[in-house]
């Protein structure tokens, strides 16, 4: 095998150094009626050429394998990576190396990370971003539990029934346990979540809402900042599309305290939905309570200027069962990956993208509603929106996968059953006029 | 191979992004805009985020730069005890880049994600014939997040068994996460220490173990690479009073194809794929935690859940008693291709390969430094072990010292200050991938250390001395963090 590097006389070598004779006696040590008398049922190992071959025909078993056109996002999204990005993210020397718990020789991952968390915090007009987590549901998760922790009377997180619903699961899964529980925002027939439901709701910790919404709307942040403010509670914003925030006012700018997003679109390949980028960002009042690693500027015996983690004191493997949270590894190299993606769009093409995202949601609106399709709510969005469908269009939908390579929106009645023939469609840059165009032409 | 790897070289300077960067530069192609404007109202705009304007070769030496900073395992020998620092395979990452694994939306539909599924469904069937469980979830994100599920499947059996409880016992030698994850399920942890020979001995369990507990959390082999040959009665004392078995299986590395965790009366187990599978650390994540278990816990698995149906591979939701989704997808898909490709690369010999060479690395390191260093547990160990700083105490070094010094030889450090329960504790896991020749001037290096440990200790206080930073002041940037720019 090409990864173990022993010669027959290097294991009789060693062995003599050990004492044993023969490696199965390295395991003497293990009593007889511990060890196994079955062998691992797995197949047989596989040349890198047969496994090429056995892997080509399970990717190209998913329809991925084809230039397909992408109208859904829903917390995964299509958009352009600059070759740079695959590129520069490959050096083994970022892949291969482990948390930077020696900053002597991890100099590149903490600066890189802290570029990081700088860029994210200037992207969502936040203090402080932590050096990432797993995805923006399990990010949403913890800040529910940071909210909920801080306030001693009260056991409810208020959460927007217009979170995406995995999101929603995943609070629940994390909370539920330790006797807390989620009381959801009802929405309105514009399709945003409802500020007002909240005024009867006691007993909450925090409020949570997305903004651009599950149905692509953009929220009115300040109305539930000026609620959670009336109520002496937390405002935790969640987002999926980070692009949006080249071109729409950032949680931050509303007020709010903590801020939980996904960052996949920040130059990471959909993959089937993982690994994504859990973004998790607060206000200064909010840094001791965050959970999972922050990068932090130093400098060295000799003055020069350094990095390395920081206020590990919150942290599992110091604070054990009074840490702020379980989280050890997180998703640093995706993070590596957006920062790299934020460096390289800039200020011109981070603004320019998102515009363009909108550009086209927009012109796929219209175009839909002139193919017989209806507008479910009439606010503004940012790169996605919902439409009522005309009928047969679930058939429709099936063959334009199959004829067509292309996936027109998603079902929204499996997530809200009141909405019956109602779709959720997105539109990034990758789309072309044409594309949108053809789409249109087909449905009508 | 006697000459030293370790030694100063041209180590560039990199200013930080926004020092280089420069009004009106973009590294993007942008896409042609070829739809008319959309203008959003103001009151919902902002100005553009302030990010940093370069050219693409701006961008490229400045990543350049930082990576030539790093030291990763295709730098040199990373003996991280309890971390696994085996090589990463680069055919894995050309199959988790395929166009249909990497361009995959989650929400197409079962139907045409037939590939995905199908590499799931069969990682998750290797991983219980490897572990010896009934069924394993691939869903969670890192191994913390794995034993946050474990975790979450013994709340939610006691729940449904009508009575929970309030405690659970951990030893001294688990792994510093499991009491958080216990906390999360509101769990008190109680703590039992190893006996004399670092060993658990089944009359600690019994003394605490009671109708109120929920189990144990138990790492086989443990973080001081022993392994726990207790388990079995550990597990009866457990399991008699109505508790769950807990096993950290972060160190699975050691004991592929000897010993099966499913075997031995554990009911829950987490693995870390980017440690015992070869997916890369990515200087901290993403990795994935899968968690296996027995039969009767199968129903409290996460969902969604694969299922096969003849030829054909579905998400399933509808399991009543499942403690939920931990994941906004399936979890870390594109880290599953390369245990995936891993596994099969290597095969089942492969595998019990790796552990008995894994093992025999670290046998043989303890044994050629156990003059050098101190060994606290002289006893065969697994695939590490664990030394302290006893023998240079008279010279006033510490490990810290010494483990600063590695750098400039050209080594990682080993893992430092960690198992708790041995002071000073330096833990070396060398890992099978790692060669003798590598080892030996591994060995080498720490003995010659150990020389000037006696001969020059000053020059260790002041080690590293080749590297691009010298110490850092930790304190200082706790006490006032700068976390931006």
């Amino acid at each position: 095998m090409r990864y173990l590097p022993h010669t027959k006389e290097d294991i009789e070598d060693m062995l003599k150094v050990t004492g044993q004779s023969s490696l199965e006696d390295l395991f003497n040590c293990i009593p007889d009626n511990l060890k196994t008398k079955k062998s691992m049922d797995i197949p047989q190992s596989l040349s890198e050429w047969e496994l090429n071959v056995h892997m080509e025909e399970l990717a190209s078993s998913n329809i991925a394998c084809k230039e397909y056109k992408c109208f859904i996002g829903a917390g995964s999204y299509d958009h352009y990576i600059p070759a740079i990005i695959p590129y520069l993210i490959s050096r083994s020397e970022f892949m291969t190396a482990y948390t930077p718990y020696q900053p002597e020789v991890s100099q590149g991952t903490l600066q890189g990370i802290y570029e990081f968390q700088t860029m994210v915090t200037e992207l969502l007009g936040m203090d402080v971003a932590t050096a990432s987590h797993y995805d923006c549901g399990t990010a949403l998760a913890e800040a529910a539990l940071i909210a909920l922790r801080k306030n001693r009377k009260a056991n409810k997180i208020a959460v927007s029934s217009l979170v995406h619903p995995s999101h929603r699961q995943i609070i629940h899964t994390y909370i539920n346990p330790a006797g807390y529980e989620i009381i959801e925002i009802p929405y309105t027939k514009d399709g945003l979540t409802d500020v007002g439901a909240l005024e009867d709701m006691d007993d909450i910790a925090g409020i949570a809402v997305q903004s651009p919404n599950f149905f692509g709307n953009i929220e009115d942040l300040k109305a539930f900042k000026d609620m959670a403010d009336t109520k002496k509670i937390l405002l935790i914003a969640s987002f999926t599309e980070a692009l949006a925030f080249g071109l729409l006012k950032n949680p931050g700018s509303f007020g709010a305290d903590l801020v939980a997003g996904e960052g996949q679109s920040l130059g990471i390949s959909k993959s089937f939905g993982g690994p994504g980028l859990g973004l998790l960002a607060g206000t200064k009042q909010q840094m001791r309570n965050l959970p999972g690693r922050f990068i932090g500027k130093t400098s060295d015996t000799n003055g020069d200027e350094g990095f390395v983690l920081t206020l590990a004191t919150r942290e599992q493997h110091i604070r054990r069962e009074k840490a702020s949270s379980n989280i050890c590894s997180n998703n640093g190299l995706n993070a590596m990956t957006a920062a790299i993606y934020l460096a390289t769009v800039g200020k011109i093409g981070i603004r320019e993208i998102a515009q363009q995202n909108h550009d086209k949601a927009v012109y796929l609106k219209i175009s839909l509603e002139n193919s017989s399709f209806e507008s479910a709510f009439d606010v503004p969005f940012f790169n996605e929106f919902v439409l009522k469908a005309p009928a047969g269009f679930e058939q429709k939908r099936a063959s334009l996968v199959n004829d067509k390579c292309t996936f027109a929106g998603m079902n929204l009645e499996p997530f809200y059953p009141e909405l019956k023939q109602h779709y959720l469609f997105c539109a990034t840059e990758t789309l072309s006029k044409e594309d949108i165009d053809q789409l249109a032409k087909e449905v009508q | 191979m006697n000459q030293q790897s370790g030694t100063s070289g041209l180590i560039f300077n990199e200013p930080l992004l926004w020092d280089k960067s420069c009004k009106g530069r973009c590294a993007m192609s942008l896409p042609r805009q070829d739809v008319d404007r959309a203008e959003l109202d103001e009151s919902l705009t902002g100005d553009a985020p302030e990010l940093p304007q370069l050219s693409e070769l701006d961008v490229a030496r400045h990543y350049t730069r930082l990576s030539q900073w790093n030291f990763g395992v295709d730098s040199g020998m990373y003996p991280l005890g309890s971390c696994t620092m085996k090589y990463n395979p680069k055919t894995n990452e050309v199959q988790a880049a395929r166009q249909g694994f990497a361009g995959a939306h989650p929400l197409v539909g079962d139907e045409f994600s037939q590939g995905a599924l199908k590499l799931v469904f069969n990682l998750e069937q290797y991983l219980a014939a490897i572990t010896g469980f009934d069924a394993v979830t691939l869903q969670p994100a890192a191994g913390a997040h794995g034993e946050l599920a474990g975790m979450l499947i013994i709340y939610a059996y006691h729940a449904k068994s009508g009575k929970q409880r309030s405690k659970i016992i951990i030893p001294d030698t688990a792994h510093g996460t499991n009491p958080a994850s216990a906390s999360l399920c509101g769990y008190e942890s109680i703590n039992i220490q190893s006996g004399e020979n670092g060993i658990l001995e089944p009359e600690a369990v019994a003394a605490v173990m009671d109708e109120d507990t929920a189990g144990i959390m138990v790492t086989n082999p443990n973080t001081l690479g022993l392994f726990e040959s207790n388990i079995k009665e550990i597990a009866d004392i457990v399991h008699s009073k109505g508790g769950l078995v807990y096993g950290d299986g972060a160190n699975m590395n050691a004991i592929m194809g000897v010993v099966k965790p499913g075997e031995l009366g554990i009911d829950v187990l987490h693995l870390n794929l980017h440690k015992t599978f070869s997916t890369p650390h990515g200087g901290g994540g993403p990795g994935a935690g899968p968690v296996a278990v027995v039969k009767s816990l199968e129903p409290f698995l996460p969902i969604p859940r694969v299922v096969k149906n003849l030829d054909s591979y579905k998400f399933v939701t509808d399991y009543p008693d499942t403690i939920g989704r931990l994941h906004t997808f399936y979890g870390h898909f594109g880290v599953l291709i390369k245990a995936y490709s891993y596994i099969l690369s290597m095969g089942a010999k492969g595998l019990s390969d790796a552990s008995k060479l894994a093992v025999l690395n670290a046998n043989y390191v303890k044994e050629s430094l156990k003059g050098t260093l101190n060994l606290p547990y002289d006893l065969p160990c697994m695939h590490e072990c664990v030394f302290n700083d006893e023998f240079q105490k008279k010279d006033h070094i510490t490990t810290m010292d010494m483990a600063k010094r590695l750098l400039d030889y050209g080594f990682h450090p080993p893992t430092i200050y960690f198992p708790l329960v041995v002071e000073g504790a330096f833990m070396v896991e060398p890992t099978e991938t790692e060669s003798k020749e590598d080892i030996d001037q591994f060995i080498n290096a720490v003995k010659a250390i150990a020389k000037e440990a006696r001969e020059n200790p000053e020059k260790l206080k002041k080690a590293p001395l080749l590297t691009k930073v010298t110490r850092l002041d930790e304190v200082a940037a706790a006490r006032k963090p700068c976390l931006r720019g």
